[in-house]
């Protein structure tokens, strides 16, 4: 996932922090006094690991907010097997992860985490899920390499980035029907490694690449290149500070074509660099639009006084897989695992299975657009 | 190779804009240098709360684009106004803060040089911070427009729309492109003749000189130093209108980049002399955008700070290399 700063929205993630801690405490009184009665599934925990706090706790706070959903909504259905949630607040930080994650291990009633949300803690907790037995299931990690170090508890809900770049040239050449590509990337890892892959899988139609710095302003060459190279379309592996600087640069020197990037530009900051010269850019992200979903996006907005934002569907769906599990009398670690790693079934975003190394095996990308200053779903992109 | 020369006109003109920005960023570095042996770092935040001021002008007065052309020119004069009445402001506040009491101490160079950065980091924080003051001073929603999204960029919405005016070698020269190297020189010019032909510029010249000599022969030495801060920062709001005219956006630390690029400039035309701050500016803008073309843009800083090295093995004085004390009358 990527580590974005959003100061954009301060107020709402206050209000979506206030909202939600209202929430909490009314289910954990709910949930020890159901639990109490109940005999199936007693004392029995998810957890939420992630950020609640920190520079990007607005993701992190979208994501558990997911999860608080589906843990609510199992407790009312099932006045006879009550779940509470734990959280475990990591800031974000991988230093901070670890720690947490030997604290979880250590409380037995946790039998399954939704998460670790981004890919540098999810390194750093990883090994101790790994050992101690907790299985876990990301709804945001994207980064490739997660799911090769051997951890058997790891999995995550949605694609990863080596997906993303693939969908992202198969939209360019069948939607926008580009045959003259032009690839830029920002030499980060997210922005460097996605650039390649799309520059891979566009093959011959891409009529010249570049690499510009993050913190860089002036991108004269760069337009000039892209001009110059007559492409119609450019795609940005990068963040969306510097691509919102591009787009409006190429659209000063009068260049038209399509401007395409992916979910590290999927952010209200873009727009706001940008200005009128965002519209039409396409974004892909491995997320489902949260308003696909009509009864989810109603649940939500009804517990959280807030729309569903990235990322918030795929820790519904990741936290539903682990209480359905509870619910078949899978109470502790082992077999909730073995449950996991088993599970064959819908959920909102796509249908859920994984392979030997935790991967969802149904992957969903979508392009997002930007219009009227707002960033709407387009499509669905066919991965494969 | 042959992209060079294909796409020259356009690697030229827009090196040269951004050389035009360089050279007038540059100045203050110069003009403070050429009169107190200070390398002023703070003088980056200078600009970048210039280019703040101009940014809020245009959202009080929310014009749209395309709007009529008395409008337009007023409103970008008002936004320059602002520009160089604040980052003139905020140059003068350093001065008081970060330096009259070390210059009057005679305290060691290194000295000033930390308190300059100290400054730098302050003002740039405090621009990152700015929705937490409105928000102490209880003002958060009255002045959203203006503090929301502290830390990403913020867009100037230039009122001017951008034009092509005549085509030279397959590249469209736009209006904005004439305005800004058009003005740099023009600033340039004026400020050569401000401080070859006044009472005020004959005392930086004179301070720069021989600051005892100077004051014996009744140059107040303090006024001259605040005059020659107060020169610099309302060049480096010009310059920060100009910057956003052409590329739109600022933020809370974009000064540290570009102070980096102003300050090689500087050093690049010969540090003190004020047109080889212009000078220099145009030779670094130029090498930065030719050096992306032979190589990738990925290389930029390194030819042109390459071409620096060069420069410096062979002029250790830079290309001008004549000092403002030593410019004639």
């Amino acid at each position: 996932m990527r580590f974005s700063v959003k100061t954009g929205a301060p107020l709402l993630a206050l209000a979506l922090a206030l909202s939600a801690c209202g929430t909490s405490g009314g289910d954990d009184e709910e949930a020890s006094s159901g639990g109490g009665e109940a005999g199936t599934c007693e004392d029995v925990a998810i957890g939420y690991f992630g950020a609640l706090t920190g520079a990007a706790a607005n993701l992190g706070i979208n994501i558990r907010n997911g999860v608080q959903l589906a843990v609510d909504q199992f407790n009312e259905e099932n006045a006879d097997c009550q779940v509470s949630l734990e959280e475990y607040d990591s800031a974000g930080d991988p230093n901070q992860a670890t720690g947490l994650a030997t604290q979880a291990i250590g409380d037995d009633s946790v039998i399954g985490i939704v998460g670790p949300a981004f890919s540098g803690e999810s390194d750093t907790a990883g090994p101790i899920f790994a050992e101690g037995g907790l299985p876990t299931i990301s709804a945001s990690a994207t980064n490739p390499d997660l799911s090769q170090n051997g951890w058997d508890t790891f999995h995550r809900v949605l694609g990863n980035d080596a997906s993303q770049g693939p969908a992202a040239a198969t939209y360019i050449a069948d939607v926008i029907k580009s045959e003259k590509v032009f690839v830029v990337d920002d030499a980060s890892a997210y922005g460097a490694g996605l650039a390649e892959i799309v520059e891979e899988s566009a093959g011959d139609a891409v009529v010249g690449t570049d690499t510009i710095q993050t913190g860089q302003t002036d991108f004269s060459a760069t337009v000039t290149a892209i001009r110059s190279s007559g492409a119609d379309s450019v795609f940005f592996g990068g963040y969306y500070a510097e691509a919102g600087l591009l787009v409006q640069q190429m659209r000063a020197a009068g260049v038209e074509a399509t401007f395409v990037v992916a979910d590290g530009v999927k952010d209200p900051g873009f727009i706001e660099a940008a200005g009128d010269a965002a519209e039409g850019t396409i974004i892909t992200c491995p997320c489902l639009p949260p308003e696909e979903e009509q009864e989810f996006y109603a649940a939500f907005e009804e517990a959280f006084g807030a729309a569903p934002a990235t990322y918030s569907a795929e820790a519904f769906d990741a936290a539903n897989v682990m209480l359905e599990g509870i619910l078949e009398g899978n109470t502790d670690r082992e077999s909730l695992l073995e449950w996991i790693n088993d599970y064959s079934g819908e959920g909102i975003t796509k249908t859920i299975t994984f392979d030997e190394d935790g991967e969802p095996e149904n992957i969903s990308v979508w392009a997002y657009k930007v219009e009227n200053g707002e960033i709407v779903a387009d499509q669905e992109i066919e991965t494969n | 190779m042959s992209f060079l020369f294909n796409n020259f006109v356009e690697l030229t003109v827009t090196g040269l804009v951004l050389g035009a920005v360089y050279g007038l960023v540059a100045l203050g570095y110069t003009l403070v240098y050429g009169v107190l042996q200070l390398i002023n770092f703070a003088h980056s935040e200078v600009w970048m709360f210039g280019s703040f001021a101009a940014v809020w002008v245009t959202v009080a007065l929310g014009v749209a684009p395309g709007s009529a052309m008395p409008v337009v020119i007023g409103v970008l004069l008002l936004a320059l106004l602002a520009a160089m009445t604040v980052s003139g402001g905020v140059a003068l506040l350093l001065e008081r803060v970060a330096y009259r009491r070390l210059i009057r101490l005679d305290a060691p160079k290194l000295v000033a040089l930390i308190s300059a950065i100290g400054a730098s980091f302050a003002l740039a924080e405090i621009m990152g911070l700015r929705d937490r003051v409105a928000g102490w001073i209880g003002l958060r929603d009255t002045l959203d427009p203006y503090v929301r999204s502290a830390r990403d960029n913020t867009r100037f919405q230039n009122p001017l729309e951008t034009e092509g005016l005549f085509t030279v070698g397959g590249y469209t020269v736009s209006n904005v492109d004439v305005i800004i190297i058009v003005s740099a020189v023009l600033m340039m010019v004026a400020l050569d003749q401000f401080i070859r032909r006044t009472r005020t510029g004959r005392g930086i010249r004179a301070v720069a000189q021989d600051s005892e000599a100077a004051a014996l022969m009744g140059v107040n030495r303090n006024r001259i130093i605040r005059a020659t801060f107060l020169v610099g920062g309302i060049m480096a709001g010009a310059a920060a209108l100009l910057y956003l005219m052409r590329f739109g956006v600022t933020r809370w630390n974009a000064g540290f980049l570009l102070g980096v690029k102003a300050f090689t400039a500087a050093v690049l035309g010969g540090i003190g002399n004020v047109r080889g701050a212009l000078l220099g500016g145009f030779v670094l803008g130029l090498a930065e955008n030719y050096g992306s073309a032979l190589i990738g843009s990925e290389w930029r800083d390194v030819v042109a700070f390459l071409l620096l090295v060069v420069i410096l093995l062979f002029r250790p004085t830079g290309l001008l290399g004549e000092s403002l004390g030593r410019a004639r009358a």
